[in-house]
């Protein structure tokens, strides 16, 4: 660890070889041409485990530049392990800038959320996805899913949606919940709460999705049409929460529960730390917020 | 010069970032089609393949994609020489069995269909066409709709493919098979994906 930055980030770029960045490359754009199919590709061992996000880091690091601004969550935060050590991971193998703030980032790699800020034209979102074959509960065989694709066929999916609304009287799907992409592909939006579902459709930033160890890539252009799979009687609902954050009293965002001891004390407080940050210096209090102003990292919520 | 000189010099100074820029020039087109995306130029290849559709290929192309060159490109050594040094990207035999595809002079190219259309499970397996444009003004101008376009875009790109926009629509019809263009003008870049329809002619 005794070269300095720039001698790592001139040679070997962003981590990958530069064949392998091409193949990568060729596979995002046939992505982007083909909205919702994923497209297979070669995926490479990367210096983490399956399931930190290996696929979310090769296409970041396929499309990254020395000028891009990195920011990266993990269920909305970023200051939890797997955020801060892909981030650790770019600033040294690419020498990039980083930050939190969702406005100032060009790529926001993501694992299971979307940011509360509304994403600009020109940012691209990069999904960490852990099972891109939305029918693959449904029918573990590749053969039949990728034939199921081809022809459109996506009735067993409506199946599964009806026998949550038969048991449970309502779709009990609250995350990875499915859509359709252009009216033709149906997609995984990964395991994003159903919640953020509305924010695919018609963003205008650029969304890539990687799957490091299914060795799939697909995409959604900005200003695409994505519709949450439903019934006519039974609508397409996102979660609502019946109490604002505790924290910045943020209604209309996505809130984790935290314990805060072992007598049942709980609160809830927004997902996106970066939005809950921000609405804290700009002066917006919950009921559970400290008089002075702590350290955000004591109130962040554990994963 | 020599075509031993001609096939070794003009590369990508920068291989790595200069490829890199090229490839988030062509993504940015590709997800914004209609779009158009300057670009300096980064390759020098020679005649009669331009510096941007060179730099194209340099940035995507490499010995796992068979590459067809259109007649007025296959005629010349030089061209050859230089894509098998820099890219070092095999010769398709024929169009269908392409990856990628440089085209020349687009107003002679074969019908669209006559490329790679992918199959139904994999339409990704289909032929990427790069067509040489002298500009992206002052040809027909398309008004394009789909995917990654807001309301509607427009380009004009000068002597584009006999019939192209009657092609085009059969290309369209056939999603998700199909091909894509990469439409490398003199200093600029723009994409036309399957996904795009070109919804009339503009007088």
């Amino acid at each position: 660890m005794t070269a300095q930055p720039t001698d790592i980030a001139t040679y070997n770029f962003a981590y990958l070889d530069e064949q392998t960045k091409r193949m990568i490359r060729r596979a995002i754009l046939k992505g982007i041409a083909i909205p919702g199919y994923q497209v297979p590709f070669a995926s490479r061992e990367m210096p983490m485990p399956y399931g930190w996000g290996t696929g979310g880091v090769q296409v970041t690091a396929s499309i990254i530049g020395p000028d891009d601004v990195l920011k990266v969550i993990d269920q909305g935060a970023d200051d939890t392990t797997n955020a801060v050590s892909i981030r650790a991971f770019f600033k040294k193998v690419a020498n990039v800038a980083v930050t939190t703030e969702t406005a100032k980032a060009t790529i926001i790699q993501t694992r299971h959320r979307i940011p509360e800020h509304p994403l600009a034209a020109g940012q691209v979102l990069v999904y960490q996805v852990p099972i891109p074959e939305p029918l693959r509960f449904l029918e573990p065989r590749e053969t039949e899913t990728r034939k199921m694709h081809a022809l459109e066929e996506y009735g067993l999916m409506h199946v599964k949606l009806y026998e949550d609304i038969a048991r449970h009287g309502r779709i009990a799907t609250t995350y990875a919940y499915p859509v359709k992409v252009e009216g033709r592909y149906v997609m995984d939006p990964s395991p994003t709460p159903k919640f953020d579902n509305p924010k695919m459709h018609n963003s205008p930033a650029l969304q890539l999705f990687g799957a490091g160890r299914e060795k799939r890539i697909y995409a959604l252009p900005p200003f695409t049409e994505v519709v949450s799979l439903d019934f006519e009687d039974h609508p397409f609902e996102v979660q609502t929460f019946d109490q604002p954050c505790a924290l910045c009293a943020a209604e209309n965002v996505y809130l984790d529960e935290v314990i805060l001891d072992d007598h049942g004390g709980h609160m809830f407080v927004c997902s996106d730390t970066d939005h809950c940050e921000k609405r804290r210096e700009e002066g917006h209090r919950g009921h559970l917020a400290p008089e002075t102003r702590l350290a955000p990292e004591k109130m962040e919520p554990a994963q | 010069m020599e075509i031993a000189t001609q096939s070794i010099e003009g590369g990508f100074a920068d291989p790595v970032f200069n490829a890199q820029t090229v490839f988030r020039a062509v993504m940015d087109a590709m997800a914004q089609p209609g779009s158009v995306q300057p670009l300096p130029a980064f390759a020098h290849p020679p005649a009669p393949l331009s510096a941007m559709a060179g730099a194209v290929a340099l940035a995507l192309c490499d010995n796992d994609t068979p590459l067809w060159l259109d007649p007025a490109l296959q005629i010349s050594a030089a061209v050859k020489s230089w894509l098998g040094f820099h890219a070092g990207a095999p010769l398709a035999n024929t169009p269908a069995d392409a990856h990628f595809a440089l085209i020349a002079a687009p107003a002679e190219m074969m019908a669209l269909d006559g490329f790679s259309q992918g199959t139904q499970d994999y339409p990704d397996r289909s032929t990427t066409l790069i067509l040489q444009v002298s500009d992206l003004t002052s040809g027909t101008p398309l008004l394009l709709q789909g995917p990654g376009i807001e309301k509607t875009a427009t380009i004009a790109p000068a002597r584009m493919p006999r019939h192209f926009v009657e092609q085009w629509k059969q290309n369209s019809q056939r999603f998700p098979r199909g091909v894509d263009i990469i439409l490398a003008a003199a200093d600029s870049i723009a994409c036309l994906p399957r996904t795009t329809r070109i919804k009339t002619m503009e007088a």
